[in-house]
């Protein structure tokens, strides 16, 4: 491994956790979306900085190329925040439901009180 | 008359059904005087709610689509506000005969929930392959789990009762197809008595319905996953959409 590509990886990992924070700290991201992001970041920051870890790891479970270890790892978070997405996604479309119910239903009793103030006026 | 001890509301899911909402509006309260209408506009573009103001229809307007599960649980919420203990669902496009309405009504009173059905040898409403399949899979199974005979499940001309009323005010699937099949699986595993009635389905006064092959297939597999998904549908999942 050249002293390039070692940088590169230290490097890519960081800023994945620089991002992560910076949104957390912005408050543009919930703690419960980032907190994937995190852990992501500071795995890869620990593979990149000692990269025998992983040699060690996917030998010790049996997978003969260590970079498959990573590919597998990356794959397995990508699929679980999607999988998170997709649930979350489904929670907020039913209270938007919800609330244009509520909305529909809330005009609907505006407008009868309006009626009656103006039959009263008359 | 059955209709006249009852405090009856009858709502009209409509998506951009200008052309019949009105009559149909006009036809319900010239058969049925003493009852409500509500019009839910779904999300209409066009003058649906307008044609239906005009026509003497309550219009409660939803601001974007829902779908017809959406429509009617501001239905059912709308009849709980104002005291109504039977809701009528009667679609816009004018394929349900409202002189029918005191039939479904009558038959509320050994049941919670009456559907009326399009092939109980009324009229001539004819369906053919996968999509006839897919209603004989659902009647026959929906049957057996609400211990009655149904043949028409997916029927959008129902009536309910106080009791189902209250049920799907609380918990009315949105999704597609859950307003007819779901809803009935709810009924069954809260253990409302549901029945059907024969009616006479009329051609539709606008709009072609469906009957391409492909589409009947995608029909029927959405179907059956919808029956299976209603089944194992753990029960507190129900209770979590409440809003009252």
């Amino acid at each position: 491994m050249s002293l390039a590509s070692y940088l590169l990886g230290i490097g890519a990992s960081l800023l994945v956790l620089g991002f992560a924070v910076e949104q957390l700290r912005r408050r543009r991201m919930r703690e419960r979306h980032a907190v994937w992001w995190f852990a992501a970041g500071l795995l890869a920051l620990a593979a990149s900085i000692f990269p025998r870890s992983l040699d060690w790891l996917a030998s010790a479970i049996g997978i003969s190329l260590p970079v498959n270890l990573v590919f597998f790892t990356s794959i397995a978070i990508l699929f679980l925040v999607s999988l998170q997405h997709s649930a979350e996604l489904t929670t907020l479309e039913s209270k938007t439901r919800t609330l244009a119910e509520r909305i529909a239903l809330l005009e609907l009793r505006l407008k009868s009180v309006e009626d009656e103030m103006d039959d009263d006026s008359v | 008359m059955a209709t006249a001890s009852h405090n009856i509301l009858v709502v009209v899911p409509a998506l951009n059904e200008e052309a019949s909402v009105g009559a149909v509006v006009t036809s319900i309260l010239a058969a049925n005087p003493n009852v409500t209408v509500l019009v839910v506009d779904d999300g209409s573009t066009d003058a649906t709610r307008d044609v239906a103001l005009a026509a003497g229809a309550h219009v409660a307007s939803l601001p974007f689509n829902l779908g017809v599960g959406g429509a009617m649980r501001v239905g059912f919420h709308y009849a709980i506000e104002h005291g109504h203990d039977v809701v009528v669902q009667v679609d816009a496009d004018g394929q349900h005969d409202p002189a029918e309405i005191p039939a479904l009504v009558a038959s509320l009173d050994e049941a919670d929930l009456v559907l009326g059905a399009r092939f109980a040898g009324v009229g001539g409403y004819r369906v053919r392959g996968p999509r006839k399949w897919a209603m004989v899979v659902l009647a026959s199974v929906l049957s057996r789990s609400l211990k009655t005979h149904l043949t028409d499940t997916t029927s959008g001309f129902r009536a309910s009762g106080p009791r189902a009323i209250a049920l799907f005010a609380r918990q009315y699937p949105a999704e597609y197809l859950g307003d007819t099949i779901e809803s009935l699986v709810i009924a069954a595993r809260s253990g409302l008595r549901v029945t059907q009635t024969p009616v006479a389905m009329r051609s539709r006064t606008t709009g072609a319905p469906s009957h391409n092959a492909l589409k009947s297939a995608i029909y029927l597999a959405r179907a059956v996953l919808a029956l299976i998904f209603a089944y194992v549908r753990p029960a507190s999942t129900y209770a979590t959409k409440v809003v009252t």
